[in-house]
């Protein structure tokens, strides 16, 4: 029998960020955006840094997370991320100002570009996930 | 007569400050213990998803394809010892220091490298220059960072993958209630050393995942190393907050106990004084009377 929800969790090691149940999950998987159902195969994927967002009764919920993993089963979601914020915390002007001080910095020959492009990519997320919580 | 009086109330009254100031320590590090102790809560719900996701991948990889889990004759070690920035917290450093010292003294014909945090283990070790130290760190109970733990951790995974350490082993102090803190040495590497302490802490839970077929993204092997270097990060960065916790524990029990015995004291030299007083009294009062009577 399918599930009508999933039970959504989102915890990062400092707290548990998000817990409901919902309809629709979209993640940022390593290999690319993912979305889950209600029923889906049980499946254990990498997280990068991206915009997570999932649907439900309450309406719709936007998160910024960073790299991480995400548990999969037919009833249940488990976000484990390294960080993870939720849009309505974000300060947009400082995540912005993260931002352009990191592409910056990309650019300079000494900084390990990795590095560096890794907290690109987790700022941009987060910059991300507060314009489209507010686009909505 | 009149000196000793004074003297005596003088030392009642810088007791009585100290005890102002024990008190105070306590409060602030009840109130420090609590901030702690909901860190330690906040990152029970990862630790749960995390462990069953290792388990889980672990169970379902070829171990010889992770270079983490990599056995090797163990030559060369590591050990992270994690003391407190602060003294006035009764035996806590003293404690790990010396549970320290022991592991390494029994280590025999290995290489025992130190990792030192905390500024008390630091203090300690400078006065011993033979003993071989890679690296110390201080001020980081300030606030136990993710990414302070992740860097450390991470520092020791590129070692072990370069064959510069055979062995990571984590020694703190955890948090097991208020008044008593137990000190934990713990494998971080080599993995398999890890897994069996895992294996028992299963069996106890007793939860058994199931074999349902995963699908990974991307393949377990890959997803494995990563999984592990997450677990690795994560086992540092809660050793810093057991340690954090039960530094604030000890402390509290250290000054509240302290100031018990402040009180006593005052209590003490109080009576002293009352009965120099009383007997200064008596004698000038038969002083009195006996010269009256001669008089009279």
């Amino acid at each position: 029998m399918i599930p009508s929800k999933i039970h959504l969790e989102v915890v990062t090691p400092e707290r548990r960020v998000f817990e409901r149940d919902v309809d629709e999950v979209i993640l940022p998987g390593a290999l690319g955006m993912f979305g889950v159902l209600p029923g889906h195969a049980p499946m254990l994927s990498e997280l990068r840094a991206g915009v997570a967002t999932c649907h439900g009764s309450f309406g719709r919920e936007v998160m910024a997370i960073s790299a991480g993993f995400a548990e999969v089963t037919p009833e249940r979601v488990t976000v484990m991320a390294e960080t993870c914020e939720r849009a309505e915390e974000i300060d947009i002007a400082r995540a912005e100002a993260m931002v352009e001080e990191l592409e910056e910095e990309i650019r300079k020959p000494e900084t390990d570009p990795e590095i560096v492009r890794l907290r690109l990519m987790k700022h941009l997320a987060r910059v991300q996930a507060k314009r489209t919580s507010a686009g909505s | 007569m009149a000196n000793n009086t004074r003297e005596l109330r003088r030392r009642i009254r810088s007791i009585r400050n100290t005890a102002q100031l024990t008190r105070a320590m306590k409060m602030v590090s009840a109130a420090k213990l609590r901030r702690a102790q909901d860190a330690m809560m906040g990152a029970r719900p990862y630790a749960a998803a995390l462990k069953r996701t290792l388990v889980g991948v672990a169970r379902r990889s070829d171990p010889s394809l992770s270079p983490l889990l990599a056995q090797r004759e163990q030559k060369v070690v590591d050990l992270i010892v994690v003391t407190a920035d602060r003294g006035l917290c009764g035996s806590f450093n003293a404690n790990i220091i010396k549970r320290a010292e022991a592991w390494r003294e029994a280590q025999q014909g290995r290489e025992v490298h130190l990792t030192l945090l905390g500024r008390k283990a630091a203090d300690y070790y400078r006065r011993r220059p033979h003993i071989k130290v890679r690296e110390t760190i201080t001020g980081y109970a300030r606030e136990v960072s993710v990414q302070m733990a992740s860097a450390l951790a991470e520092k020791f995974e590129q070692r072990f993958i370069a064959g510069e350490t055979d062995g990571v082993y984590l020694a703190f102090n955890e948090f097991k209630s208020v008044i008593a803190q137990r000190i934990v040495i713990e494998p971080l590497l080599p993995f398999g050393e890890l897994e069996k302490v895992l294996d028992e802490q299963q069996r106890e839970g007793a939860e058994a995942t199931g074999h349902v077929d995963y699908i990974y993204e991307p393949e377990p092997q890959v997803l494995l190393a990563k999984v592990i270097s997450r677990f690795l990060a994560f086992e540092v960065y809660h050793a810093l907050l057991e340690s954090t916790a039960a530094e604030h524990a000890a402390r509290m029990t250290a000054m509240d106990s302290a100031s018990r015995n402040a009180s006593e004291l005052i209590d003490k030299l109080t009576l002293e004084m009352n009965r120099l007083r009383q007997a200064s009294i008596t004698t000038e009062i038969i002083e009195v009377v006996s010269g009256a009577q001669a008089l009279g």
